[in-house]
């Protein structure tokens, strides 16, 4: 068994060192991304974050607002478990697994966004439990390293069991795996509440100071979560021999058309109750939507927002549009877009502008940032396309224990 | 001056912590070797990396930070600097009130501070800010201007609010911290350990008054303008990547001094004493005076009262 194992992991990296031109060409592009990201890291790491545009009264910015975004794509990974496994439903049961691939993705690059926005990478040790200092359960962030990292455990747990079983062409045991998959759906759902508890618990700061922020967390996260997998299902069922039906594809498509519904309401709900109401509150949202005192930075892109998640919904309510794969796609476009927006720059930036004291300090990302922000996503990227190029054939029963080796010692290996 | 002791724990910390330092100890050296590697810190050393948060020290321990870091000062700025670790005094709660009707916005404070406090000259860290406002609008932070230039103050129609760290008494920069880097001492002073904070800004999010600020670059700090009389938790001198704020001027209050922005304002509007104590100066405004705090809908119960002395 021990050695089997070592031989899966011996074999998992031989696999994914090898494939085509497209292949290696995209490890390169990513590679190459990496570097440049970890070279702009090298120069905020010595020069500190005052590379960064943030300042005193915009504190967090586009790391934080990329890490918020991830939580929610992390999160979404369930909206495939709820279906598959709790209703039994089997079209969709194969793909679980590349749900928790991508929330493995998402949950570390969301990890390597709160390591870079932080001033003492040095003191990380600080925060983890039993060898620094955590203050749990007083701090929410506490909440949410002790979440995040259980839920990339779980994640991962299940995703290398059910690998390894493929490879050693057994069935895996299904008390084991039916129970932690299960419990993953209340994890998911902790794990985008614990995020937003993280804001919605700062009475400094009404924009976030709601009751429906954590509500708004999970709808948006549902509907942009399993639009990433959407796109991704396509590019599987071409490029590899995997089986997705199209029911299954169009399945998440309906799902995703009520969780798309929820969230333009809330945000409705939300906006309502600012603008209606008219207290001093509304400061915020007025910067966010209409501009204040003359600085309207962020308008332009709260309306593309808000009209590609307009736009996108529309897409996804029709049946007979979300049954058409060129307006499928455009709308998981759109959906990514629009909730992109809306957890980077709509959520963040009006959260803190104008500032405790009532100031205006327009942000926008420097150099640096977006930099960092490729590093990581390339980071991501890649290791989801490594775990794909290893679990794929696995998943199809074509690469295992006894088979695994003929077919890496064969002269054209790999799928991809 | 007081006899240097080290801080008291406050209450259930040092103990509530599992694990001795031999866990720590091998941890840490594991993973120093490569954070120093990971962040460049080629001048990070293991006592620093190693150095546990400061309420869990022992008196030891305490002794042998300050004398490193001491060591450290001098090497950096060439003088002496003396790093102090005086304790709360008994029965004292400090308490700040100022008065609206007299500040005049000459922000003669917000210099002081900087110079008696070692803040970064540039990026220059301001722990107080003084904001310009409306008479016919009234304490609207909405229309504060902290960045006023006029030739001449006060401005007609206009009133000053400097505004900084309230210490209050529950204070939700110490609630949302990760790693407890920061925390209210017996006295009232909410503080940060500098040397444990990382530099997560959390706090900065929290604070309702703007009052927490970030070393976001390298703290430029001239060594001919060092103030070398510091306190472990107050004005040392701090390293990039942390967050910092006003301590009531620790280093002075508990040896019986006024802090540096009271003992500099020419109206004395500024006005500092124990709570404590009912014969104060500071009991006498809160009994006598039309007195309120800011942003006292938000339950932060500051010990900071501003108030209307004529």
């Amino acid at each position: 068994m021990l050695r089997n194992f070592w031989q899966f992991i011996t074999d998992t990296l031989r696999l994914i060192t090898r494939g085509n031109r497209y292949y290696y060409a995209w490890i390169g592009f990513l590679l190459l991304l990496i570097a440049i990201g970890t070279g702009a890291y090298i120069g905020q790491v010595n020069d500190g974050l005052i590379v960064t545009r943030m300042r005193d009264q915009v504190s967090w910015g586009f790391y934080i607002g990329n890490f918020t975004f991830l939580v929610g794509v992390a999160a979404a990974a369930i909206m495939l478990v709820i279906p598959a496994y709790v209703y039994d439903w089997e079209p969709i049961k194969e793909i679980t697994i590349l749900g928790e691939m991508l929330a493995i993705s998402a949950l570390i690059m969301c990890l390597g966004f709160v390591m870079v926005d932080i001033g003492r990478p040095d003191r990380f040790w600080h925060i983890i439990p039993l060898v620094g200092r955590l203050n749990w359960p007083q701090s929410m962030l506490a909440w949410d390293v002790i979440v995040l990292n259980l839920y990339l455990l779980l994640n991962w747990f299940v995703v290398t069991y059910l690998l390894f079983c493929a490879y050693t062409d057994r069935h895996y045991v299904k008390k084991l795996v039916l129970p932690l998959v299960l419990l993953s759906i209340p994890m998911a759902v902790s794990i985008h509440t614990v995020t937003a508890y993280l804001y919605n618990g700062l009475a400094a700061r009404p924009f976030w100071n709601s009751a429906i922020l954590a509500p708004r967390f999970l709808a948006s996260a549902f509907c942009s979560g399993p639009a990433i997998l959407l796109i991704l299902l396509q590019v599987l069922r071409k490029t590899t021999k995997l089986s997705i039906k199209d029911e299954a594809i169009f399945k998440i498509a309906e799902l995703m058309a009520y969780t798309m519904g929820f969230n333009l309401f809330l945000t409705a709900a939300e906006a309502f109750k600012e603008l209606y109401s008219g207290t001093e509150h509304m400061v915020y949202f007025q910067y966010l939507l209409f501009g204040l005192k003359g600085h309207t930075t962020l308008v332009p892109f709260a309306w593309a927002s808000i009209l590609c998640g307009l736009a996108a919904f529309i897409l996804f309510l029709v049946p007979r549009f979300r049954t058409n794969w060129t307006l499928l796609n455009l709308g998981c476009v759109l959906i990514y877009a629009s909730v992109y927006i809306e957890k980077g720059m709509g959520l963040i930036i009006p959260g803190l502008t104008p500032d405790a004291l009532g100031e205006i300090y327009v942000y926008r990302p420097s150099y640096t940032e977006v930099a960092v922000a490729a590093g990581i996503f390339a980071i991501g990227f890649l290791v989801f396309t490594l775990m794909l190029k290893a679990a794929v054939p696995m998943m199809l029963g074509e690469f295992t224990l006894t088979r695994g080796r003929k077919r890496l010692d064969a002269p054209e290996a790999g799928p991809v | 001056m007081t006899a240097r002791e080290p801080i008291q724990p406050a209450e259930g910390c040092a103990s509530s912590t599992p694990g001795g330092g031999s866990r720590r100890e091998f941890l840490g050296t594991a993973v120093a070797a490569v954070a120093t590697t990971l962040t460049g810190c080629g001048k990070l050393s293991h006592e620093e990396f190693l150095q546990h948060n400061f309420r869990e020290l022992s008196k030891d321990e305490v002794r042998d930070v300050i004398a490193r870091l001491e060591r450290e000062y001098k090497e950096k700025y060439g003088r002496e600097v003396k790093v102090a670790n005086t304790a709360p005094l008994p029965g004292v709660i400090f308490g700040y009130a100022l008065d609206l009707s007299r500040c005049i916005g000459c922000r003669r404070c917000v210099h002081a501070c900087v110079k008696e406090n070692n803040q970064s000259r540039s990026p220059e860290v301001q722990w107080i800010r003084v904001l310009e406002l409306e008479k016919e609008e009234g304490v609207n932070l909405q229309h504060a201007d902290q960045y006023y230039d006029p030739a001449e103050v006060p401005r007609e129609g206009h009133f000053y609010m400097p505004v900084q760290c309230q210490q209050c008494k529950k204070p939700p920069c110490v609630k949302v911290c990760p790693v407890g880097a920061t925390w209210r001492e017996k006295d009232g002073i909410t503080v940060v350990d500098y040397n444990w904070c990382i530099g997560c800004r959390y706090c900065m999010a929290a604070c309702p008054y703007g009052a927490r600020h970030f070393n976001w670059g390298e703290p430029n700090l001239p060594p001919d303008q060092v103030n070398p009389d510091t306190h472990y938790l107050g004005n040392r001198p701090r390293p990039k990547g942390v967050v910092e704020k006003c301590t009531f001027c620790i280093q002075r209050t508990r040896k019986g001094l006024y802090p540096a922005c009271v003992e500099i304002c020419p109206t004395g509007s500024r006005k500092f004493g124990n709570l404590l104590d009912k014969t104060s100066e500071i009991r006498y405004i809160l009994e006598n005076k039309r007195v309120f705090k800011l942003k006292e809908e938000l339950n932060t119960q500051p010990n900071f009262f501003y108030f209307y002395g004529v």
